[in-house]
């Protein structure tokens, strides 16, 4: 009895610690993404003035009475306040008297001090334009040749979510097919070239994909190929297909030999048993693999710039996003929202898939 | 019973096949129809590009555009364009672009260009010309024309060396003003402050501001990749102002080196303003890590914390969303140094190229050699033009008028020397050399001598 | 059969008909699948219908496509005797990958390695001068030194925080909202990723309000702000690896997780009966079990860090001692237009894979596979 107690304690120990732990790294993990989330419903100026923690309750120093000093105070000698004197550079800063309260140049120029406390405050001024701006388009305001001012309404969300949706489902699932087929083809058929062949799908894991660019589009363009989905989806299906390749044949490659060996006495054909056998038991490594190649061809921007284009029907968010922030970059601020909106869609993968990686998966179909 | 079935689907595909046959062959016949008759008028010998597009002969046919603005300055763009689309029945479809250096380079090797690029950075253009992709202006345009509706030295800087010799690369068609120095208009006048009108001048309103407890420049170079652009502009505003044109045109071409006493005192001059005591807000180490948009902020609080900043005219978007021209803010025109260098203005502007020769292209490029081409933009505002056949009463705001008189009143105008130079220069080792020198990471005579090696041979 | 009265010649007709079926049939399943395809590509190309069925059909036909062909080609296979069967079904099973896998990346890596010899607008051979310029230029020496201090620190953090919150999170019974929260990161675009770090590593001057966590907090505490990204040379470096770190542990913790999942329940039941205590079933159960997927996971990352481009191009540029190889790779190639070095370096980095690659090789050649 008495040890099934401490048993008990020590499981109740050992989750406060996994739990603790765990919420420990995982608040470090998001306070960035936080302190965006905030900004993105901060206007421009508020962002650039003060940090988003600031929308939480804190002390701020706060002016509550101010010092006069004699207009002609020398501002290259020690500054005397109160008859203490003070250097210059600290008085810029802010210093600290023992009473909970500082003294601080409110103005060099007119030789005035702030006497500050601190107080509690709270920054509440939030704003829903970034989210307007990037879901519905930017309001243009201009003149035109006429001499009337005129307001445009950019274009809104819907297309390039639209296209960005047609370009990742296939760009995902299509070397995810194409590598799953390969992995198994490595891990359990005998051809002639087999190493050669795995070694140089493992070092083109290498290659930087900006070296590929040019030559391919010039056979894209030659064969009328540029500017459509497939051409987008090839290239992002070859550009994905050594890692998946790699991590699927892994995992394949890893799977209990004997399975295979009754599925092979019972008369299957290799093809059978892949779709029957290796796809279901790969599950877990295909869903894993699927959100990677996702999120990728989803925040890719190189690779549809080339190959479909940044015109307005065809272009992906990450275009319409990165032009959204101004030829000079002047309204990076609308990318705070933009950041959350276009992580609605893979984060609606990721939960989707996440309930693959469950435990007893293999042994399951083992048994069965 | 299986013979039979095979035997069924046999005589099933064989018809299937016929069929398909019938309908595989039915597609082609709806293909040669987008081979218009180009049958030109008889006359047209004599009509120029512009003048044929705007009879309506090239009707119907699209002009691919492709450059680095997007957004706002797209929308104005393609205003500005809509009445030469309409008059002409010319579609000019434009595609802006931020990794527009990276993509257009891609797109050209990948034989993918577009008709038309817009190059911010002429040095950039220079290495397509180079490569012979470039069609050359001077085999369409009316060069009188051209010389009487541009400045000579734009024409010059169109000029560039191809495989085949020089060619007219491109032309204007957007420009904008550097040596500009904005100032908080109503804290300056409140605070009693004249506008400087020699270097001397300037200087001693530096030194009056920070007598008067202020620092007197907001100075910010960081631009992600392309931090230190706003410290090499300063070195060509100064190099404009301490030597002769010959020289700077030297320089730019890379014939005087940046270890010459030239450049080097160029560079001083720059660093005797900024680094001496008090003069730059946050000394420093705040140039190197300040937004370059974020610079001039410190001018628009209640108590403005530094008063002067040197930038283009764009720098109002930047600017707070309340800040009023002629009232919150104002500019003036970075004087001069040396009385024989004369009021130099450093301008950066738009070059037109053309990867195509068709005739609808050359009519559009003609198009682009006009005033009207940009009107609309200007009128729009944050566009100026070079043409001469463009008026200061298109300019809506003070500041763009403003811009365009001071280009107007320069006794010489000079372009932005980095966006002439190499790109391994001009957007690569003059940024990094002077980031390094700033921040401190080298001596100046180190970080000169980087760029002259990085030079390409 | 139908064999019987017809007699012998009644079956030389039906083997006749038989065979010619078969061939036809074979003939004329792929040349369908065609046509169905490339109807499906022209209405993709030319069609005006609204952008959701397009999207729709985009979906369906590029998937199905690919399924498709992968199920008549093996259909085409298997109508051949055995023998022939067996010779050509492993090269449906990584023809494919092999095809794209070098038309889109062998072909252009061989391309490269031609133009790494030339000259920088490839006019002329140059021979090994390019590499000799990628192993001395100053810039490309400390582009080495820190890719090396990302590969070490960035691979060996990311693979044990990876590790720990996936097996920590194992035992919780939050874990799918930990796992999420730590995956979160990268499914935010780079972009959008840059501008988080900006608000963590932001500067400004002594006295200006500090909108940087990490200022606010160092400026908090009483000390002067710093110039994380820009000053703190060489430490800056450190600073950028924080953020891959923090991207790329979301990658390590899935694939850890999935293999977590895989050690069977009876093994870790029998580990506790027998009185094992949690570290020694980590060390004695955990690791062994998922050590293929460790080696997996490290050497991605590795590779990761080796072409890790987009952070540095985002934060810093490359500027302030920050260039990666990658970087200093895409500055020559597109910016410079340095054609030969910019070759060079991209040759550099497929050196640097060797050896990770041997090692990935050791077990695959011991492995034996089916006929």
């Amino acid at each position: 009895m008495s040890k099934k107690a401490s048993q008990k304690n020590q499981k109740k120990i050992s989750n406060i610690l996994v739990n603790g732990t765990l919420i420990l790294i995982v608040l470090l993990w998001t306070i960035p993404t936080i302190g965006l989330l905030v900004s993105s419903f901060r206007t421009r100026d508020a962002i650039a003035t003060s940090g988003w923690w600031t929308v939480l309750p804190h002390r701020e120093w706060t002016t509550t009475s101010q010092i006069q000093l004699d207009e002609d105070t020398d501002l290259n000698a020690p500054i005397v306040v109160n008859g203490v004197a003070y250097e210059d550079d600290a008085l810029r800063d802010g210093v600290a008297l023992g009473d909970g309260t500082q003294i601080k140049w409110q103005s060099r120029r007119n030789r005035i001090i702030d006497v500050q406390e601190k107080e509690w405050a709270i920054n509440s001024e939030y704003t829903l334009q970034n989210y307007k701006n990037v879901m519905t388009g930017k309001t243009y305001e201009y003149v035109d040749s006429e001499g009337n001012a005129k307001t445009e309404q950019g274009d809104d969300m819907s297309n390039s979510f639209l296209n960005t949706v047609a370009v990742s489902i296939p760009a995902t699932i299509i070397p995810i097919l194409i590598a799953a087929f390969a992995a198994y083809g490595f891990a359990w058929m005998k051809f002639p070239g087999r190493k050669f062949l795995f070694t140089t799908v493992v070092a083109l894991l290498v290659v930087p994909l900006q070296l590929a660019l040019i030559p391919i589009l010039r056979d894209f363009v030659a064969l009328n190929l540029n500017g459509t989905y497939l051409a987008v989806w090839l290239a992002h299906a070859g550009f994905g297909l050594p890692l998946a390749t790699y991590l699927l044949y892994n995992y394949i490659s890893s799977l209990p030999r004997d399975i295979l060996e009754s599925a092979f006495i019972d008369g299957a054909s290799h093809f059978t048993i892949f779709t029957r056998l290796i796809l279901p038991l790969s599950v877990p490594a295909l869903a894993s693999f699927a959100i990677f190649q996702f999120l990728w061809v989803w925040n890719d921007y190189l690779v549809a710039l080339v190959f479909i284009g940044a015109k307005p029907d065809v272009q992906v968010m990450t275009m319409r996003l990165a032009e959204m922030v101004g030829s000079r970059g002047q309204d990076w601020h609308v990318l705070t929202s933009g950041a959350f909106i276009t992580m609605i869609l893979p984060l609606v993968v990721f939960f989707s898939l996440q309930r693959f990686f469950v435990r007893g998966l293999m042994a399951g179909s083992v048994k069965g | 019973m299986k013979n039979k079935l095979w035997q069924l689907i046999a005589i099933l595909a064989i018809v299937a096949m016929a069929l398909s046959a019938c309908q595989s062959a039915a597609t082609p016949t709806e293909e040669p129809m987008t081979e218009e008759p180009t049958s030109a008028p008889a006359d047209s010998m004599d009509m120029s590009y512009l003048e044929r597009a705007m009879a309506g002969e090239f009707s119907g046919t699209v002009v691919t555009m492709a450059g680095p603005f997007t957004d706002e300055d797209a929308v104005k763009f393609n205003n500005s364009m809509a009445d030469f689309e309409e008059k002409t029945g010319i579609d000019i479809q434009y595609e802006g672009s931020k990794e527009f250096e990276a993509s257009i380079s891609i797109r050209v090797e990948g034989g993918d260009a577009p008709d038309i690029a817009d190059f911010p950075q002429p040095g950039l253009l220079a290495s397509f010309v180079d490569s012979g992709d470039v069609v050359d202006m001077n085999q369409y345009l009316d060069m009188d024309a051209l010389k009487a509706n541009y400045n000579q030295s734009w024409l010059d800087m169109a000029m560039m060396d191809g495989p085949d010799g020089e060619i007219m690369a491109g032309v204007w068609q957007r420009v904008n003003g550097k040596s500009l120095v904005w100032y908080p208009k109503d804290d300056f006048d409140a605070a009693g402050y004249e506008i400087p009108t020699t270097w001397d001048e300037l200087v001693a309103l530096s030194q009056q501001i920070v007598d008067d407890g202020d620092a007197a420049w907001c100075i910010g170079i960081e631009s992600g990749a392309a931090t230190g652009w706003p410290a090499t502009d300063w070195m060509e505003e100064l190099m404009l102002r301490t030597t002769s044109l010959e020289n700077y045109d030297k320089w730019v071409t890379g014939e005087l080196p940046f270890s010459s006493p030239e450049v080097k005192h160029a560079a001083e001059v720059m660093s005797d303003l900024w680094f001496a005591d008090g003069f730059t807000y946050g000394g420093r180490a705040a140039i190197t890590t300040t937004f370059f948009g974020d610079a001039p902020l410190p001018m628009f609080e209640d108590e403005p914390k530094c008063w002067l900043h040197k930038q283009g005219n764009f720098i109002t978007s930047f600017f707070p969303a309340g800040a009023e021209a002629g009232v919150d803010y104002d500019f003036f025109y970075l004087p001069g140094i040396d009385p024989q260098y004369g009021n130099p203005v450093l301008v950066a502007g738009d070059i037109m190229a053309a990867f195509a020769d068709r005739d609808e292209v050359k009519a559009v490029m003609e198009y682009f050699t006009t005033g009207a081409s940009v009107e609309g933009w200007v009128k729009a505002g944050g566009a100026i033009s070079p043409h001469q056949d463009s008026s200061l009463d298109w300019y809506t705001n003070d500041v763009d008028r403003g811009v365009a008189e001071i280009i107007l009143n320069a006794d010489s105008v000079r372009f932005d020397g980095s966006d002439l130079m190499p790109g391994a220069v001009g957007s690569g080792s003059f940024w990094k050399s002077m980031t390094d020198y700033i921040s401190g990471t080298v001596d100046l005579d180190t970080a000169l001598a980087e760029i002259d090696a990085s030079w390409p041979k | 059969m139908l064999s019987g009265p017809s007699g012998k010649r009644g079956n030389v007709l039906s083997w006749i008909t038989d065979t010619l079926g078969r061939i036809i049939i074979a003939l004329i399943v792929p040349i369908i699948t065609f046509i169905v395809l490339w109807q499906g590509f022209i209405f993709l190309r030319d069609s005006n219908a609204p952008k959701m069925i397009i999207v729709l059909v985009a979906i369906l036909w590029g998937v199905g496509g690919v399924a498709l062909l992968f199920y008549v080609t093996n259909w085409l296979i298997e109508q051949l005797p055995d023998e022939w069967r067996s010779r050509f079904q492993p090269f449906l099973f990584i023809g494919p990958a092999i095809a794209l896998l070098f038309y889109f990346l062998a072909i252009p890596t061989i391309r490269t390695f031609i133009l790494s010899l030339k000259s920088a607008n490839s006019n002329e051979w140059v021979g090994l001068q390019n590499y000799l310029f990628t192993f001395t230029d100053r810039a490309m020496l400390e582009a080495y030194r820190n890719n090396l201090l990302w590969l070490v620190i960035g691979t060996s953090l990311c693979v044990s925080f990876g590790l720990l919150i996936a097996v920590l999170a194992d035992r919780s019974k939050y874990e799918n909202i930990f796992k999420a929260l730590i995956f979160l990161p990268m499914a935010i675009s780079f972009v959008g990723s840059g501008i988080i770090w900006r608000f963590i590593y932001y500067y400004a001057p002594p006295g200006r309000p500090q909108i940087g966590v990490l200022n606010a907090v160092v400026t908090g505490l009483g000390g002067e702000p710093q110039a994380w990204l820009t000053l703190l040379q060489p430490w800056n470096n450190f600073f950028l690896i924080i953020i891959m770190i923090w991207l790329q542990t979301g990658y390590a913790m899935v694939l850890f997780s999935a293999a977590i999942k895989g050690i069977p329940a009876e093994l870790l039941e029998a580990a506790r009966v027998d009185g094992a205590n949690e570290f020694s079933i980590f060390f004695k159960i955990t690791i062994p079990y998922i050590m293929g997927t460790l080696i997996t996971v490290t050497t991605t990352i590795v590779i990761f860090t080796l072409k890790l481009f987009d952070i540095v191009i985002v934060m810093t540029g490359g500027q302030y001692g920050t260039h990666v190889i990658a970087t200093q790779f895409y500055r020559q190639f597109f910016t410079n237009r340095n054609f030969g070095v910019g070759s060079a370096i991209a040759i550099v980095l497929l050196i640097a894979v060797i050896p990770v690659m041997i090692y990935n090789l050791r077990s695959f050649g011991e492995r034996q596979a089916f006929k």
